[in-house]
């Protein structure tokens, strides 16, 4: 048996490199989003620079950035209208989807009446509907925060249906044959179980919501980001319409990560092996 | 059987179809009875309406023709002095172990009403369960912290905690390993012993019906009925040995071929 150990130097040198291969570090892991955004900007500027685009076709990084500083205060408030819109309208999109979404997933019938209704709605472009909120509501907020309501409405409503319609049989039958009514089943069981779905079709709803407000506002509003790109677009200012976009990122990100941490903390015990 | 504690009269149970004659027949005339305090496994080829059996006795199926009686009550809505096991543990895995195995008590009168007042009283008892199918300490884990033998252990607990008067198993024991299922064997075996509950266990494995029950019952092929009612008459307390034994595994052919039998029915 003696010919079976492994005393060649190459083999040893092969299973450190493969050691270090499967740890990454974590220190590089934290530090790889700032390395691979600062790199994605970096190539932009200098390809932006050597190539020698015009400033209204490209404008660099740091073009856009003293755009930023120069319009600050306009932008300031334009992003503000429009974060005030995207959340009202999520906040309504929150209470209505869950109040859906726990009927659709709570009666078979109504899950069958509203079914093809729902995406009917959802099949429409909302971008079509703006006019007509406009006809009903006048320009400005209202279409907007109605816009990005309807837009982020149906994740929401279709996760929590989802949540309630996957209960295990089993752990109903063993309640039903209790005793327990439907309503029992559903806080015992249904509506801890969608809750994981709930906080997870958070994170796509608030991304949508932004998409929801900033078309409106592209279309009919005299105040917001949408509207900012909209009025420096007009008028050339393309550095302007890129710092509407790096700030409508900027909220994006911010957004989605207070709903990722809202989604650890309410449902740790679903992502098993975590710090639940 | 004056001190019968189910008996099921000539059952009919049809599933689908809406009684319009097209769905499947799960059972027809199957006709049985389980004494107070008795251990009775129903074996069966698969598809057999087993689990059918364990649905219309605790109420969630109401059958199309004959009658079910449960202590003593025509059975028309889910009884309530039934615990139940199936073979998925399925505990909530936002609870920890301990509030899956109280669970119950939150649904079942009048140990809904009582259990915050008493919680103490009720979480000693859940704690005792736990313990006596060797668990204890493991109350404060959640279950995806458990292997698959403790969640069925706990899952156990859950179907007892309420104290019922029947216990209705179904395959609790199919996905385990050999050693945990041999230890989960004697776990119910002494939980049988040492209350005055009745059991029905329903399983594919004869071994298990054998070493476990007073009375092991055959199941036909689909649309099922009771076609073999043998008496198992191995003295208690009975060890994991006789299994063994000549004489047990006797029982245990026996009862195989009268399963084959069936089996070749259908196909022919």
């Amino acid at each position: 048996m003696s010919d079976l150990t492994l005393s060649d130097e190459p083999d040893e040198q092969a299973v450190a490199a493969a050691r270090a291969q499967a740890g990454v570090s974590p220190l590089l892991l934290a530090a790889m989003p700032w390395l691979v955004t600062l790199g994605f900007l970096l190539f932009w500027e200098l390809a932006v620079r050597m190539l020698d685009v015009a400033q209204f076709i490209l404008p660099a990084p740091s073009v856009i950035f003293e755009a930023i500083v120069k319009y600050w205060p306009a932008i300031w408030s334009n992003s503000l209208q429009t974060l005030y819109t995207t959340l009202l309208g999520f906040g309504l999109a929150i209470i209505f989807g869950l109040a859906l979404g726990l009927a659709i997933g709570w009666s078979k019938a109504v899950y069958a009446g509203l079914y093809p209704l729902m995406i009917g709605f959802n099949a429409i472009p909302k971008v079509a509907v703006v006019p007509i909120l406009v006809i009903w509501m006048g320009i400005g907020t209202g279409p907007a925060v109605v816009t990005a309501f309807l837009i982020a409405f149906f994740p929401i409503v279709v996760n929590v249906a989802t949540g309630l319609a996957t209960i295990e049989p089993e752990s109903e039958d063993v309640l039903r044959a209790l005793g327990a009514s439907k309503f029992d089943v559903m806080w015992k069981v249904g509506i801890p179980r969608s809750m994981p779905y709930f906080f997870g079709s958070l994170k796509v709803a608030i991304t949508l919501a932004f998409v929801g407000s900033v078309i409106s506002e592209t279309i009919a509003a005299n105040s917001g980001l949408g509207h900012l790109m909209l009025a420096a677009q007009s008028q050339f200012n393309v550095p302007l319409v890129f710092a509407g976009l790096v700030m409508l990122a900027v909220e994006g990100i911010a957004m989605y990560a207070v709903m990722a941490w809202v989604e650890q903390r309410t449902t740790g015990w679903a992502h098993r092996g975590g710090n639940a | 059987m004056s001190d019968a504690l189910v008996t099921l009269d000539r059952v009919d149970m049809t599933y689908g179809g809406h009684g319009s004659g097209t769905g499947t027949k799960a059972v027809a005339g199957l006709t049985m009875a389980v004494d107070k305090g008795e251990f009775v496994a129903v074996v069966g080829p698969s598809g057999c309406g087993k689990s059918t059996l364990m649905k219309l006795v605790t109420g969630l199926h109401i059958p199309e023709a004959g009658a079910i009686l449960v202590a003593g009550e025509r059975v028309t809505k889910p009884v309530s002095i039934v615990g139940m096991a199936f073979q998925n543990p399925t505990m909530l895995p936002w609870r920890t172990t301990l509030d899956n195995v109280l669970l119950p008590l939150e649904i079942v009168k009048p140990h809904r009403t009582r259990l915050r007042t008493h919680k103490a009283e009720y979480v000693e008892k859940a704690e005792r369960l736990l313990k006596l199918v060797g668990l204890e300490g493991f109350g404060d884990k959640y279950p995806w912290q458990l292997s698959g033998g403790m969640q069925q252990r706990a899952n156990l607990c859950r179907a007892l905690i309420h104290e019922p008067a029947l216990l209705m198993l179904d395959e609790p024991f199919g996905a385990l390993d050999a050693f945990t299922r041999e230890e989960l064997w004697c776990v119910i075996r002494d939980i049988h012993a040492n209350t005055d509950v009745t059991i029905v266990l329903v399983t594919h494995d004869l071994r298990e019906a054998v070493f476990l029950a007073d009375r092991v019952l055959v199941m036909s092929a689909r649309p099922g009925k009771v076609i073999v009612d043998r008496q198992v008459d191995f003295a208690r307390p009975r060890d994991l040995d006789i299994m063994y034994e000549r004489s047990f595994s006797d029982v245990v052919s026996e009862l195989r071929e009268h399963i084959a039998e069936a089996r070749v029915k259908v196909g022919a």
